[in-house]
């Protein structure tokens, strides 16, 4: 029967058209629910940035806490540490002083000069801290703790109890309160540093005791020193653990704003709006300037917030004094150039009236400042402070989740971001921008070198100066221009940046360094000259042209 | 006889096998010609087809360059479209549909790189979308060679500003 047949195969075909079109339409049935799904995800986290589930308060500060609403940014944080956290004497990073010998002589008779290694991230700062000989071999303040630590929860504890006000767990939990951090800070400040970190390990962290921390705790008493390995003495029992900074040192924690907690920082710009030093790239202080001064600036309401993201840096990455012989302090009252830096150092006294330094320079006896890493200042005189762009915006660079936009919290150099850091107003080849970067920084290193090798010529001339029984007077002027070499040496050797933050500023800089320390090496040298003969009597040759008939 | 009660069992197990077919069909068809409908009211799918330049950023991942146009100094002369669509008619849609797809690939999939940058095609597009309104003033820079530079190479903001 052909035509039964025909009839079949004709039914075959359509049978396996329906067959296919029911499959595509399966396939194409899931993919669309595909998009809707994701579709459907992308606004959800467009219209919510975070749920809150856990209920951090102000006395919250382990950061795994926090982690539970923002685990993209707790991600971030714990990339501070690395791909994992590299604790132990091994892991330390490479020595400053192996790699540039004459950070020993700059350092002479100061804790610098025992141990100095390249910084490492945020997760490191406090067990650093820890282990560093200058902190396990000499004796420190409690102001090292300023920075190091999640501190503000302590300073208004103690300074609550100062104050005669409640000091329990609700109330510390319950506001800021600055004043009393305010005055907490004053009360520990000047306390030895083992002292506060044992008030600080106690504090409550917000989080049962005994659970692990997100980044070990250092040893007590380093890897070398007096107490290395051993258990802390009798009486001072570890009961807690501290943290380095965390969260709550920039985060507001009901409102998540960026917000000033230390109050180094505060009195420091304080300090700056008070006095009349051109600050055009923080607008705000100008505002508050212009206003009635009623009430001293506050960043945490006057300043603006693009100001914000770079003022939660600028407590800490900064140029301070934090020794034990007075509180710690922000040199900012004249400016925040260098030399202002260093006029309010000349300026001041201890409190017992003694005239102030840091050290007394340990081959020369000069009395001396250290330079700690003023990158906040340095930053203050570049060009891209001056065009509103914040440390964070380099620094901490947006990046996209899904529809959400972040900051990276894996706060590092630019250059390991350069397409977000720094494309996003450069629009030029990474490889272009790589190559003006480390133009700069090879300049500038290149520059060190020579301000290093000055300074070095220069504290052999005082000491042979010295040796042959230079005045005191002669003495007096040499320590001087030593100070203002070594300041200026160090201020950009400390800075982070290699020079990138200001670069014409670091390049000033170091050549005054090295005017400096000529000046002092010519001084010193012809301190223990014959007297220098008189030449008035030689012969100054008259103008000519271009050359004179008998030299042809 | 046998034979013909043996075609008469295929064929009702054919018929049979015939409607589950074509029931299955009809339900996947309606399935998603109703899910594609529902999706395409869902992601304002209508707005793509319009002129107005919030609905560039119903993606979410275009805020920052529609934030960044209504900071602009052509914000109240020219829409997203007027610079990177071409102005030929067919051009338009042509181009509306290259970057609509892609565009829903690459924020679907996750799959782009930051910060988003133009493709070299979109780049001849808002070029010619310069000239459209500027090239009788421009006409003395025109480039007849491929190489003169493109005219946001130095008017930079003029589309967006403020990033």
């Amino acid at each position: 029967m052909p035509q039964l047949s025909l009839h079949r195969v004709g039914e075959r075909g359509v049978t396996r058209t329906a067959l296919l079109l029911f499959l595509a339409a399966l396939v194409g049935t899931v993919l669309v629910a595909w998009v809707l799904v994701v579709m459907f995800g992308r606004k959800m986290e467009a219209r919510q940035r975070f749920v809150r589930l856990a209920q951090v308060s102000e006395v919250t500060t382990d950061p795994a806490s926090w982690a539970v609403d923002f685990p993209d940014h707790y991600e971030g944080y714990i990339a501070t540490a690395g791909d994992r956290f590299y604790g132990g004497s091994s892991a330390m990073p490479a020595s400053k002083l192996d790699h540039f010998p004459w950070l020993k002589r700059l350092y002479a008779g100061y804790a610098f000069s025992l141990d100095y290694r390249e910084a490492r991230g945020h997760a490191y700062m406090l067990y650093d801290q820890g282990v560093t000989e200058r902190v396990t071999k000499k004796p420190q303040a409690g102001a090292c703790l300023h920075c190091h630590g999640w501190i503000s929860v302590l300073y208004r504890k103690v300074g609550a109890a100062a104050l005669v006000q409640p000091t329990d767990t609700e109330t510390l939990a319950a506001n800021f309160d600055m004043p009393a951090v305010m005055r907490g800070f004053q009360e520990l400040s000047r306390k030895p540093y083992q002292e506060v970190l044992e008030l600080l390990q106690q504090m409550p962290d917000g989080t049962p005791t005994g659970e692990a921390t997100p980044f070990p705790q250092a040893p007590a008493g380093g890897f070398t020193g007096e107490y290395a390995g051993k258990q802390l003495p009798e009486g001072h029992q570890s009961l807690g653990d501290a943290h380095p900074v965390s969260c709550i040192d920039c985060h507001e924690p009901w409102s998540m704003r960026t917000r000033i907690t230390r109050p180094g920082f505060v009195h420091g710009i304080q300090a700056l709006a008070a006095g009349d030093a051109p600050v055009p790239h923080l607008p705000s202080i100008e505002r508050w300037r212009r206003g009635s001064r009623a009430k001293p600036y506050d960043p945490n309401i006057d300043a603006t917030r693009q100001e914000m993201r770079s003022f939660v840096c600028g407590q800490c990455h900064v140029e301070y004094y934090c020794a034990n012989k007075d509180v710690l302090s922000f040199p900012w009252g004249e400016g925040l150039r260098m030399d202002d830096l260093e006029k309010v150092w000349e300026d001041k006294d201890f409190p017992d009236g003694s005239a102030f330094f840091d050290y007394r320079h340990g081959e020369t006896g000069a009395p001396v400042f250290k330079v700690q890493h003023p990158e906040f200042e340095m930053w203050s005189q570049g060009i891209h402070a001056r065009n509103g762009v914040s440390c964070a915006d380099c620094h901490m660079p947006y990046q996209r989740r899904g529809a959400a936009k972040l900051s990276s919290h894996d706060v590092r150099s630019p250059l390991a971001t350069v397409t977000a850091s720094c494309q996003t107003c450069h629009n030029v080849p990474e490889v272009e921008l790589v190559g003006r970067v480390t133009a700069i920084q090879d300049r500038t290193a290149g520059m060190l070198e020579r301000a290093a090798a000055a300074m070095t010529a220069m504290l052999d001339a005082i000491l042979e100066a010295q040796a042959a029984g230079v005045d005191d007077a002669t003495l007096a002027e040499l320590h001087a221009l030593q100070r203002k070499a070594m300041w200026r040496l160090d201020y950009i050797s400390s800075e982070n940046s290699r020079g990138f933050h200001a670069p014409q500023e670091a390049a000033r800089t170091l050549a005054e360094s090295i005017d400096y320390s000529r000046q002092a090496t010519v001084l010193a040298l012809r301190s223990r000259a014959p007297a220098a003969p008189d030449t008035s009597g030689l012969e100054r040759r008259p103008i000519q042209g271009v050359s004179r008939p008998d030299e042809r | 006889m046998t034979e013909f009660d043996d075609d008469s069992a295929d064929d009702a197990a054919t018929a049979s096998r015939a409607r589950r077919l074509t029931i299955a069909l009809a339900l996947s068809l309606g399935a998603l010609s109703g899910l594609g409908a529902f999706t395409f009211g869902y992601g304002d799918g209508w707005a793509y087809l319009g002129n107005d330049p919030a609905s560039c950023a119903n993606c979410h991942v275009m805020q920052d360059s529609l934030d960044s146009w209504q900071h602009s100094s052509h914000h109240g002369v020219a829409t997203c479209n007027d610079c990177h669509l071409s102005h030929d008619p067919l051009g338009k849609w042509v181009t509306k549909a290259d970057n609509g797809f892609f565009h829903s690939l690459a924020f679907t999939t996750g799959r782009f790189a930051e910060p988003i940058r133009i493709k070299p095609r979109n780049r001849r597009v808002t070029q010619r979308a310069c000239l459209h309104c500027h090239g009788d003033f421009v006409h003395a820079l025109r480039d007849d060679h491929g190489d003169a530079p493109s005219c946001v190479h130095c008017h930079q903001s003029v589309g967006h500003a403020l990033r």
